[in-house]
């Protein structure tokens, strides 16, 4: 089950489960926003547009057994974020959960961090299986009793009682941010993590909420001179010094923190040259990145455009050493994809546990898995039809033009409002997390 | 770029590659074409200032006192208006009150991920 086999050409993916409503009538709040697995797989976490985080725990149906079938059911559920009106600003602020990022496990209590547009929180999951019972002053039910009707002390006792999960919110990182935070990402260090918004990127601690450091500000003296914004920002995975963050402009740059406590200038510039031939409309607009993912190693990273994905090795910046083309066919559906504003849609990726297989959404609820060893690429469906159990998934694919072979869909037969957005890769396993509009699917590696 | 020292098969793969390549700046060209027409007056700026100043004003709600008073002067003599058909105009005529503003009610529903 260890993403050993690596190569997509080994695995057979298979449906799991799908959590959410059926019905096509997709109330707004419902819209998944944001996917994470935590860094033992055990936990998955969506965020939503209602600012509703719910959290998934696998349980694995026989623990004797190392390849066997593991189910993920709700474990926990809170409201993180509300919606905001601030006043001063005539600022109306989505609870929208844009991202949520698991922090290293220290002790028995899950943390994470979660964020809105502007606000940012630290969450505590943890369980209760036992409460206190004997107390002298209460009763049972909460009343107090009366001190002067007490003639004999007792000492209270733990009893068991059933699983009880509680999230509660321990810090609130709050007005830092003037532009719209678009990442967050925790420092190997387990002391800081960052938040970026569209101009500037801020450092915090864990523990203090009234104050962060201001390590990137791209905001220039006169906003009419405004040509690029941060799209995404990640921290290194081991070097803890090390950042990077992304442009809608199509490059990255890798900030040193050791150089200076402002990160303005950068250590390293990634960017494609681009062939001025090639220069239209569309061009920047398809080059903006909207994710930028180390590979776990630390050796990679690997951005996701309109159209692509692309793998760079952080000792070559002047271009990628791999070009995956996730949706090429669109590239004679500019005009209508800029009409109706899905040329802007911001896609996310992932890496797989051993950095061999990288996976990113497209739409008809299609997503791509490409192997960067064996060269091989795959476009998979998240449907209600390919869901009965252990349901092998058959491989999807778009006919561009021409003669429409049998089992191929049309470009123009595409639904556009079924956005794959957001995807996650358990650490360790062939366990993948894809979420659909208001549903998530969760599919596994074929197990014999 | 020389190809003096490429052997044939390098040589045809570099022509395919050129080839794809203009037949994809081909293909952008004519979606550019296509917007144009549609769009005669679309900014001289593409994808610079206009829709990355969009982009940063996300969530930006105007309220205007100078509409605001203009309308309460005109309303002296009848009633106010209760909210408007279209919760979201808060300029013009129409006089905002803290009831009107899209009261976005955060959802108590637990999310049906959880159903």
């Amino acid at each position: 089950m260890a993403g050993t086999g690596g190569g997509s050409n080994d695995v057979q993916w298979c449906f799991s489960q799908v959590k959410g409503a059926i019905d096509d009538d997709v109330a707004e709040a419902d819209i998944i926003s944001t996917v994470e697995f935590n860094h033992s797989g055990e936990l998955l976490a969506t965020g939503d547009k209602g600012g509703r985080v719910v959290i998934f725990q696998q349980e694995i149906e026989n623990k004797s057994q190392p390849q066997c079938r593991s189910e993920y059911n709700v474990y926990s559920t809170f409201q993180s974020h509300e919606p905001e009106f601030d006043y001063l600003k005539s600022l109306e602020i989505e609870e929208k959960i844009n991202k949520i990022r698991w922090l290293p496990q220290k002790n028995a209590a899950q943390f994470l961090l979660s964020t809105n547009d502007k606000t940012i929180k630290l969450w505590k999951i943890s369980e209760r299986d036992k409460r206190l019972e004997g107390y002298n002053l209460k009763e049972e039910d909460g009343r107090c009793i009366d001190p002067n009707t007490v003639t004999a002390l007792r000492v209270p006792v733990f009893r068991p009682m059933d699983l009880m999960v509680e999230a509660s919110p321990r810090r609130v990182f709050a007005n830092a941010h003037t532009y719209h935070i678009n990442s967050i990402s925790i420092n190997s260090d387990h002391e800081t993590y960052l938040s970026a918004d569209d101009l500037r990127i801020n450092l915090w601690h864990q523990e203090i909420t009234d104050r962060s450091f201001n390590i990137v500000d791209i905001k220039p003296v006169n906003m009419e001179e405004l040509t690029e914004v941060i799209t995404a920002a990640e921290f290194h995975p081991n070097q803890c010094n090390t950042f990077v963050y992304s442009s809608s402009k199509g490059s990255i740059r890798l900030c040193d923190m050791r150089a200076s406590a402002l990160c303005d200038k950068h250590s390293k510039l990634f960017e494609e040259p681009e062939d001025p031939s090639n220069r239209s409309f569309f061009s920047e607009i398809i080059s903006s990145i909207s994710d930028v993912k180390f590979s776990h190693n630390g050796r990679y990273m690997m951005t996701r455009d309109y159209l692509s994905v692309k793998i760079w090795d952080l000792n070559m910046e002047t271009r990628p050493v791999e070009t995956f083309q996730v949706h090429e066919y669109l590239r004679s559906k500019l005009c209508s994809l800029y009409e109706n504003d899905c040329i802007f849609d911001k896609f996310e990726c992932c890496w797989n546990g051993n950095d061999s297989v990288v996976m990113t959404g497209s739409y008809n609820n299609f997503f791509r898995m490409f192997d960067r060893g064996q060269r091989w690429d795959v476009t998979l469906e998240a449907s209600r039809e390919s869901s009965k159990p252990r349901q092998v998934l058959k491989p999807r694919k778009v006919c561009a033009g021409g003669k429409r072979k049998k089992d191929e869909i049309s470009v123009d037969s595409l639904d556009f409002n079924k956005k794959i957005l957001h995807t996650a890769w358990h650490p360790q396993d062939n366990i993948i997390a894809v979420a659909t509009t208001n549903n998530l699917y969760i599919f596994q590696d074929k197990v014999n | 770029m020389s190809s003096e020292n490429l052997s044939d098969t390098q040589m045809e793969y570099e022509d395919e590659k050129q080839d794809s390549q203009e037949k994809n700046a081909n293909l952008v060209k004519g979606e550019e074409v296509k917007l144009k027409a549609k769009y005669p007056g679309l900014g001289q700026k593409p994808g610079g200032s206009d829709f990355l100043m969009k982009r940063l004003q996300k969530g930006q709600k105007y309220f205007d006192s100078g509409d605001y008073n203009m309308a309460k002067a005109k309303m002296k003599n009848k009633q106010l208006p209760v909210a408007g058909p279209d919760k979201n105009l808060v300029t013009g005529d129409h006089i905002p009150t803290p009831q009107d503003l899209p009261q976005r009610r955060s959802s108590l529903v637990t999310s049906k991920l959880a159903g």
